[in-house]
């Protein structure tokens, strides 16, 4: 086991190394200057300057090079020095991957926008999972009836409809006849008082709602599936026949298993939640990662956009790293050699 | 207590057919259960009913999608325009009977295009032994691509030298099927490839080779028509796919233009106007989901019909 964790951290990296090449390749073989956003009355000389001084004359690889050794090396670096209050190296004059549009450390602004995104993905995520498994096991139990049905019907609504629909028809319905929610996400908002925290509690309902939607429709259909596979199974009636419950049987014996690939797919949805964020943001006005990404595309700020997205598939890589990993841990049948 | 024989007859069927019982072939087997799958038999009422509102509605229907009129701007639906009329007056149901046009041709090309992709990588890596390792790591690495981020930025980046290159719209028109359809092959190639892997280590396959069939008529003849069934599945889904990326993009204000309506662009256009005009933000998303819910439901049936197991039932 701990051989095969090993290796696939070992394909991982080339993994990341390949895909920061195609990052980079995309953004440095598109047409247009850098020094395009600048004013036009700036004397050529300068102009070859500020090119010069960006790094913009050095040979592709060069410059990919560069790059990967502020993303890998540098940028950890500057994350482990502000957790523990270190100072490896010459953590003062330490280089940076610096946004054109704002001039600060990328790093730095993705780190101020992360809380937006997290407490909205965190919370209907939790929400998703906490309505999901319960739906399908019961679904599963008690295949074809109502409760199924109709269990299936709002399932496929959730998985057929897109966020940006859903999205829109929440604040139509929520906000703009009814009233009750904003139609925007306050990012100032400091919760200090009961009334606050019912004001934040407001903001992030639609854009939870909507998203926990869409989570728990995959999920539950999953679990529905995976649960009607194992009731069927020659263990099951033996769990019967030896005299269980059937509250036993289901919860201890057939949940068990077939939670198994379940939490796999948890686990590889969620860099897919982190890019779901991206539209969600957009309708509901949040200032996460995801707005901040768009932004950083309108302005044609290359560094940002190099991060965010390579944070991104960073994600992928992991998760996906994850689901093998605890696929391996849970269900001992498996064996990778 | 049944004999071998009796098992074996029942197992396999050795009668002949019946008098009066027609043969039937496979395909008619399959739209014999496909027709039995309530939800699938829904879904494709209602594709047919989008994609002939999209395909004639423009023709049938009188008024001008482009048609400016500003005293007509932001009304509720009334009988001349039953779906309400945009900011500057432009008749809705005209935009949303062309926007459809739009959409479902980016779904279906994009769709094509990455059915094509993934089948092809699916039956090289499948059947020919040399290139399966490096097509399966390619198929790997564009797996963790973070896709949604990167067409974004694909799009943002490409779009005015296309635009110089064929103008405006089939420029996008192109860059955006074709994005759609190079990031949306990968599931197609893992299936087909499975499903190849299998195929070719059958007598039919051997006997292929041994009367001397060319490998390429070997792939084209025999191991293709085998595999169709996880295609046509695949081919269901990446229309739903496709139709909701491009939503999506132009939902973010990076696919068209805004002089040239689909349905995720019409609701980009909308979502300025919910206060005033919540209706027009309805009527492109309902075109949506009910696009994108007929070819899952469609798929769903495919899937079934085509599993022999469901079908024997």
């Amino acid at each position: 086991m701990a051989q095969y964790v090993i290796r696939r951290i070992l394909f991982a990296i080339p993994t990341l190394v390949v895909i920061s090449l195609i990052i980079f390749a995309i953004l440095d073989l598109a047409p247009g200057d850098p020094t395009s956003q600048l004013p036009l009355t700036l004397p050529a000389e300068v102009r070859e300057q500020i090119r010069e001084s960006l790094g913009f004359n050095d040979p592709f690889i060069i410059q990919w090079l560069k790059w990967m050794q502020l993303m890998f090396i540098n940028e950890p670096l500057h994350i482990i020095d502000s957790i523990f209050n270190t100072c490896i190296g010459d953590c003062e004059s330490r280089a940076r991957i610096i946004s054109w549009s704002s001039r600060a450390p990328a790093v730095d602004i993705i780190f101020q926008r992360l809380p937006q995104t997290l407490w909205v993905l965190g919370a209907s995520f939790v929400l998703g999972i906490l309505i999901a498994i319960p739906v399908g096991i019961i679904s599963a139990y008690k295949q074809y009836s109502a409760f199924d049905n109709i269990g299936t019907f709002v399932t496929m609504i959730g998985y057929s409809a897109p966020t940006f629909f859903t999205g829109i028809l929440a604040i139509i319905v929520f906000s703009v006849w009814l009233g009750w929610f904003p139609s925007f996400y306050d990012s100032t908002l400091v919760v200090n008082s009961w009334d606050t925290f019912l004001a934040h509690v407001k903001q992030m309902a639609m854009p939870v709602a909507v998203l926990t939607l869409f989570n728990t429709a995959a999920l539950s259909r999953f679990t529905r599936a995976s649960v009607l596979d194992n009731l069927n199974e020659d263990y099951v009636r033996t769990a019967r026949s030896k005299g269980l419950g059937e509250t036993m049987v289901v919860t201890t014996h057939v949940m068990r298993n077939s939670l198994i690939p379940v939490v796999t797919l948890i686990a590889l949805q969620i860099p897919g939640i982190f890019a779901g964020a991206i539209i969600t943001e957009q309708i509901f006005r949040i200032n996460g990662l995801g707005a901040l990404l768009i932004t950083a595309i309108g302005q044609a700020d290359v560094p940002m956009v190099q991060t965010l997205t390579f944070m991104f598939a960073f994600l992928i890589v992991v998760f996906n790293l994850i689901a093998d990993v605890t696929y391996g841990i849970l269900d001992p049948r498996i064996r990778y050699d | 207590m049944a004999t071998t024989q009796e098992r074996v007859e029942e197992q396999v069927d050795l009668q002949p057919a019946r008098p009066g019982e027609k043969h039937r072939s496979l395909s008619e087997d399959v739209w014999r259960q496909f027709k039995r799958h309530k939800g699938a038999m829904i879904g494709l009422v209602l594709l047919a009913i989008v994609v002939l509102a999209s395909v004639i509605g423009p023709f049938v229907y009188p008024l001008d999608p482009y048609d400016i009129d500003t005293s007509l701007a932001n009304m509720n639906p009334t009988w001349t325009h039953p779906m309400g009329t945009d900011n500057l007056g432009r008749d809705v149901m005209a935009r949303v009977l062309i926007g459809g046009r739009i959409s479902l041709a980016v779904g279906f090309a994009a769709m094509l295009f990455g059915l094509f992709l993934g089948t092809a990588v699916g039956v090289i890596s499948g059947f020919f032994k040399k290139f399966d390792g490096p097509l399966m790591r390619v198929t790997d690495l564009f797996l963790a691509l973070p896709i949604l981020p990167l067409l974004l930025v694909v799009i943002m980046l490409f779009r005015e030298s296309l635009k110089d290159a064929f103008g405006e719209n089939v420029g996008i028109f192109i860059l955006v099927v074709f994005i759609i359809g190079v990031t949306s092959w990968m599931q197609t190639a893992r299936v087909v490839r499975g499903e190849v892997l299998a195929i070719k280590e059958e007598e039919f396959v051997l006997a292929a080779h041994s009367i001397g069939t060319r490998k390429r008529n070997v792939v084209m003849r025999h191991i293709l028509p085998n595999v169709l069934s996880p295609v046509m599945v695949s081919a269901a889904l990446g229309v739903a796919s496709a139709v909701l990326t491009e939503s999506a993009l132009s939902f973010l204000g990076l696919g068209f233009p805004a002089d040239f309506p689909t349905w995720g662009r019409l609701l980009f256009d909308a979502k300025g106007y919910l206060q005033l005009n919540p209706m027009r933000a309805i009527w492109p998303g309902v075109m949506i989901c009910l696009a994108v819910m007929s070819v899952n439901f469609i798929g769903d049936g495919i899937r079934d019909a085509l599993d022999p197991k469901a079908r024997s039932k």
